[in-house]
């Protein structure tokens, strides 16, 4: 298990592997919205904490798919389920993998690129909190995702109509703990709503994944 | 332990292939699977090797003991060739990777990106591969492809050293290994009458 996440991160961070894509993108999302809304700060203030939660979830979308269709193009799907590795707990690492690859650094810039956006004062920390506690459930779901599309070529898109909409309630509670926030209100019920959901998709999903993905080696 | 399979009905793409195949494959043997192209030998392998379920009939002796080499050799091309062979040692839980550089003569590549290599030496280091995993039964698809004579040559003595160890292959191969321990084993005649797809492939 130690081994295949090393393997992951290690093949992310080398040339090809795609490290640092959804962040640029994120980043340039983040930075492309004041230009389109016009210089009104009163405005961006307000709709700075949807617009941090959809960048990071579009961020998070662009390499799902990269999460299984690599190792189906090179035959090494094949050999890792037959692997003493048990599925599940391969596809657990994979969504570890593409968390600390892709969630991780949205989580760690989102603050930063608060700033751009005129985000309230406190919103920045429940801003931090509801990624790192809502983009693990992201990177869960798009697992799942990639394992029901892993084999179709340019399955990229039917991926992200499949996965958007399984995205929505992570959405939801995600930008309503920080728009909450932000405002200065109780965040308690959205935020033990997010936490809900990421531990649940964590704890169940895997298993759907794992079922999905021995289909599709067939 | 033999492997066995008794009256074995694969199917590719929901379409039976091959119908009603036994054998047994006992330590120190190997079996090679002769047949034209499209016969059902890969369909045969992948399912002795457990990647798709049996239509009928039951495998014994393999899950947890084959390791499977298939067309693709699974390399990751971004990593050096000891990186790629260290890894699937760690995942097998098996120590050491010299032993299986040396067999295949690949101890000056070993820092080589796995991405840079030919086509046989690839072919070389997934079969390395094989060696590291400290299974016993070898499931081998066509492993020779784009090997030259010498590589083949390589090849037929770490699969004779593998079946002296008490291991067993299967694999299926259009050459002359110059094996003494291979029974051959035609596929032909299992051949599966044509008929339609037993199930719904939509409700799949």
């Amino acid at each position: 298990m130690i081994a295949l996440l090393t393997r992951d991160l290690r093949l992310a961070v080398r040339a090809g592997g795609g490290f640092g894509l959804g962040l640029a993108f994120f980043l340039i999302v983040t930075v492309l919205v004041p230009f389109g809304v016009g210089p009104q700060t009163d405005l961006l203030t307000q709709i700075a904490p949807g617009i941090l939660w959809i960048g990071a979830l579009l961020a998070c979308l662009l390499s799902l798919d990269r999460i299984f269709a690599l190792d189906w193009e090179d035959g090494s799907l094949d050999l890792l389920a037959t692997a003493p590795l048990p599925m599940e707990g391969i596809v657990s690492v994979k969504a570890l993998a593409h968390w600390i690859t892709t969630g991780l650094p949205l989580v760690l810039v989102a603050p930063a690129l608060g700033v751009l956006l005129n985000l309230a004062g406190p919103g920045y920390l429940w801003l931090f909190i509801s990624l790192a506690l809502g983009t693990p459930a992201l990177s869960v779901i798009g697992t799942f995702g990639a394992a029901l599309t892993v084999g179709l070529k340019r399955g990229g898109l039917l991926m992200s109509l499949l996965v958007l909409p399984l995205y929505v309630p992570t959405l939801i509670f995600g930008a309503e703990v920080a728009r909450r926030g932000a405002e200065g209100l109780a965040v308690q019920t959205p935020l033990l709503m997010l936490a809900g959901i990421s531990f649940g998709v964590a704890a169940l999903l895997p298993f759907a994944s794992a079922a999905v993905l021995r289909i599709n080696l067939r | 332990m033999d492997l066995t399979a008794s009256d074995l009905t694969v199917a590719r793409g929901g379409v039976p292939v091959l119908d009603g195949v036994s054998f047994a494959l006992a330590p120190g043997r190997a079996l090679v699977l002769r047949g034209p192209n499209g016969a059902g030998k890969t369909t045969l392998l992948r399912t002795v090797a457990g990647l798709q379920p049996a239509m009928a009939g039951e495998v014994t002796g393999a899950g947890e003991r084959i390791a499977y080499a298939g067309h693709a050799d699974g390399l990751k091309s971004m990593l050096s060739v000891g990186e790629n062979l260290r890894f699937w040692a760690q995942v097998f839980g098996t120590e050491g990777i010299s032993g299986a550089l040396s067999a295949f003569n690949l101890e000056t590549l070993e820092d080589r990106l796995a991405g840079t290599l030919s086509a046989g030496q690839k072919r070389r280091l997934g079969l390395a591969r094989l060696m590291v995993t400290g299974r016993p039964v070898w499931v081998l698809d066509e492993p020779t492809v784009s090997l030259d004579i010498a590589s083949v040559a390589l090849f037929a003595e770490a699969v004779r050293a593998h079946l002296g160890q008490g291991g067993s292959a299967l694999m299926a191969t259009h050459i002359d290994l110059g094996i003494p321990e291979a029974d051959d084993f035609d596929v032909t005649p299992y051949r599966a009458k044509p008929r339609a797809a037993l199930q719904d492939e939509a409700f799949l």
